[in-house]
Parts: C-alpha cells; sequence; structure tokens
C-alpha cells in the first residue's frame, strides 16, 4: 500500500451503507487509499456517533489529510465536531465533502489513489454536484 | 519540446465506460505526466482523461470508438498504455483487490 495517499471516510447513518460504500470503493479504486466507515449505534440502529467518526478518522488517518463522505444531517454535524475536536495540527487536514455518499467516496478515492492532494480530492468529489 | 501522440480503440466492455472502467482508465492516465483527452472522434469533443467525473459522464456505449490525445514527454506510451487497457477488456478479471 501507498502511504502518501489521502484517506478517506465514509460516515452513513446505517451500518449496511457505510460497509456496501466502503466495499464498493475497495472493490473499484483498490487498496492503495487508506479507508475507514462506520455507521449505526452499537445496538444496530440508525445513527451516528462522533465517538466512531475520530475512530474512523484515526484509523484511515494520513499525513496528506482525510476526506469524509457523508449522508444526511447528524453524519455531517457529527462529523464536523469529529474535526473540531482534532488537535490543531490535524484539524485543517480534514474536510467534510459536500457531495453524495457513495458516488462521493468512488470519485474521492480515484482522486486520492493517484497522489492527489486533499484539495483536489474534495473538489473531484463534489464536481460530481454540477453534473 | 512536447511531443503528441493520437489513438484509438473500440470499446468492447459488455457495458461501456461505465463506473468500473473509468476508474481504471483515470488512474492508468493519472500515472502518466502528459496532458490526455478522450473523444467520440478524432475531433472530439475532448474531456480531460483525468478527470474521473469527466470519463464516466461520457457514458460511452460499448462498440464505440473512443479517440486519444496526449501531449508530453510521455504521450506515446500513455496512448498506447490506455488502448492496450481497453483492449485487454480493462482487466476485469478478479484481481488484487479481490484478494483483501
Amino acid at each position: 500500500m501507498k502511504n502518501g495517499n489521502v484517506g478517506i471516510v465514509i460516515v452513513s447513518h446505517s451500518a449496511d451503507v457505510a460497509r456496501g460504500t466502503a466495499d464498493m470503493v475497495r472493490q473499484m479504486v483498490g487498496n492503495s487509499v487508506p479507508l475507514a466507515w462506520c455507521g449505526g449505534t452499537k445496538d444496530g440502529r440508525l445513527g451516528t456517533s462522533i465517538e466512531a467518526i475520530s475512530a474512523a478518522i484515526e484509523a484511515a488517518w494520513s499525513d496528506r489529510g482525510v476526506a469524509i463522505l457523508v449522508d444526511l444531517g447528524g453524519a455531517e454535524t457529527n462529523s464536523e465536531m469529529a474535526v473540531e475536536m482534532l488537535s490543531d495540527a490535524r484539524r485543517d487536514r480534514v474536510v467534510v465533502c459536500n457531495a453524495p455518499i457513495v458516488e462521493g467516496a468512488v470519485m474521492a478515492a480515484t482522486e486520492a489513489s493517484a497522489g492527489s492532494p486533499l484539495d483536489q480530492v474534495r473538489r473531484t468529489a463534489e464536481e460530481l454536484r454540477g453534473a | 519540446m512536447s511531443k503528441r501522440a493520437n489513438g484509438s480503440v473500440v470499446v468492447r466492455h459488455e457495458v461501456g465506460m461505465h463506473a468500473r472502467p473509468s476508474v481504471k482508465l483515470t488512474q492508468l492516465a493519472k500515472s502518466f505526466d502528459a496532458r490526455i483527452d478522450l473523444g467520440p472522434s478524432p475531433e472530439g469533443p475532448w474531456v480531460d482523461a483525468k478527470s474521473i467525473v469527466k470519463v464516466m459522464r461520457t457514458k460511452t456505449p460499448r462498440d464505440a470508438v473512443l479517440h486519444f490525445r496526449a501531449e508530453g514527454e510521455d504521450a506515446e506510451s500513455a496512448v498506447r498504455a490506455l488502448i492496450e487497457l481497453i483492449e485487454r477488456d480493462f482487466e476485469m478479471e478478479p484481481s488484487q483487490e479481490d484478494k483483501q
């Protein structure tokens, strides 16, 4: 695995959606991008948690940065709070992308797999919105 | 002085240039320094072969001819590699990502 690529974090309310999205990234893009996902509550209901998102950011950490893809409402606000709680050194290297979760994750990972910087990874995920 | 190269290939993949082929093509294109465009005819319209969103948006169907043009030191090898990828049907047989 290349170490120098931007990492991708997938945050859904549903563990199934998050895991399935991660499967798509792995199978379509490959293993060259650090990838982590979280979704659902510990007892199997829908939900997101700052704690789980923080752990996922840690798991997918790259010094090149981490791009987070989210689904609805709480996934976004909890992701933003998880980013806020990062150390000063890391906070500026994590972005929440304004893109659909599945398509955005595949686009972002494809861009990241080529060694692109975080800003370009985010732009590629968000480029979908102009379609 | 920068070098130029052109080439074309028929897309035989059963579904055309959909998601997975587009990802593979973009990843390969990005491994070259040359500027690489692809389009449906020798006159374009051209899109950046290194842009996954733009490549996927072409929705190139099966049996369509895909044209490449490249400019840069490695333009020739870039066009050759991209055409070979498509001729190999995007290496869609089980590959390293199925062994995780």
